[in-house]
């Protein structure tokens, strides 16, 4: 399966949020397509991001740079990158890796659009 | 013993392939579902590293897989032919967790990913080898099968 990505935008309790929706695999293959995107919403001014990975079947250490440079490049901007995952396979690799302290993961698009710093 | 080799050129669309077939494989050799996604994503990352490698180091030849099945054991074998890559790696491999440990800055897109698969390798299979040669580097894994007998 390959990669799907949307976005909308969203009001949220802090103010707008970017929620970036991604489905299917994100591998060494896939990935780049994805920096992509968060480096063009980046660009736009978009730098309170919520990516959402309820979709996400599979996950790697190269979606997992991709991740970790969006965070980079919003916290440039004094922005914010959300995760949203519930899935227990997903959220073992963000743990393994150290990364569930990076990232503030969510259990809700709903939640992560509200939270405040 | 039986196994199952395959060889890609190294191309990144091409190691979802080698997962599927690992996968399948490996269900078939008797190795508990649960462990599946594991194996899954820990030959993904060694294979996403060995094409990573050739295609940084300009080498044409093909990655190589081996699956083997054993009595006990189902093992994977992800093979690159970079000399002396897996040096580097083998003391990266020495040290899980390194990596995550560092500050959300020090990490790039591309920096590190290399570290961060053997990372995640590390993290998941409790029996993993990495040796280096003259031809190139190896990651071996291996995970145990179920006792009961396998249907064939």
């Amino acid at each position: 399966m390959d990669l799907s990505l949307s976005t909308r935008n969203v009001s949220g309790a802090g103010g707008d949020r970017t929620v970036v929706e991604v489905g299917g695999e994100i591998d060494v293959y896939t990935a780049p397509k994805l920096r992509e995107q968060l480096v063009e919403l980046v660009n736009d001014g978009s730098y309170h991001l919520v990516v959402d990975m309820e979709g996400v079947d599979f996950l790697d250490s190269t979606g997992l740079g991709v991740l970790v440079g969006g965070l980079k490049r919003v916290r440039a901007h004094e922005g914010s990158l959300r995760l949203v995952c519930n899935q227990e396979r997903i959220l073992k690799i963000f743990r393994i890796t150290g990364l569930t302290k990076v990232f503030p993961i969510h259990t809700s698009v709903d939640e992560a659009v509200n939270a405040v710093d | 013993m039986a196994i199952v080799e395959l060889r890609f050129s190294a191309q990144p669309e091409h190691v979802r392939t080698a997962r599927l077939v690992a996968a399948a494989v490996a269900r078939r050799a008797g190795v508990d579902e649960a462990v599946l996604d594991e194996v899954r994503l820990a030959v993904g990352e060694a294979c996403s590293r060995a094409v990573g490698l050739h295609r940084s180091n300009d080498v044409t030849t093909p990655i190589r897989v081996v699956l083997t099945e054993e009595e006990k054991t189902f093992s994977i074998e992800v093979g690159d032919e970079v000399p002396g890559a897996g040096v580097a790696a083998a003391d990266a491999a020495g040290v899980p967790g390194a990596r995550a440990a560092a500050p959300a800055e020090e990490f790039d897109d591309a920096d590190g990913e290399d570290e961060m698969g053997l990372a995640v390798i590390r993290g998941l299979v409790d029996d993993v080898e990495v040796s280096a040669g003259e031809d190139g580097g190896t990651i071996r894994m291996s995970w145990p099968v179920s006792s009961a007998d396998v249907l064939s």
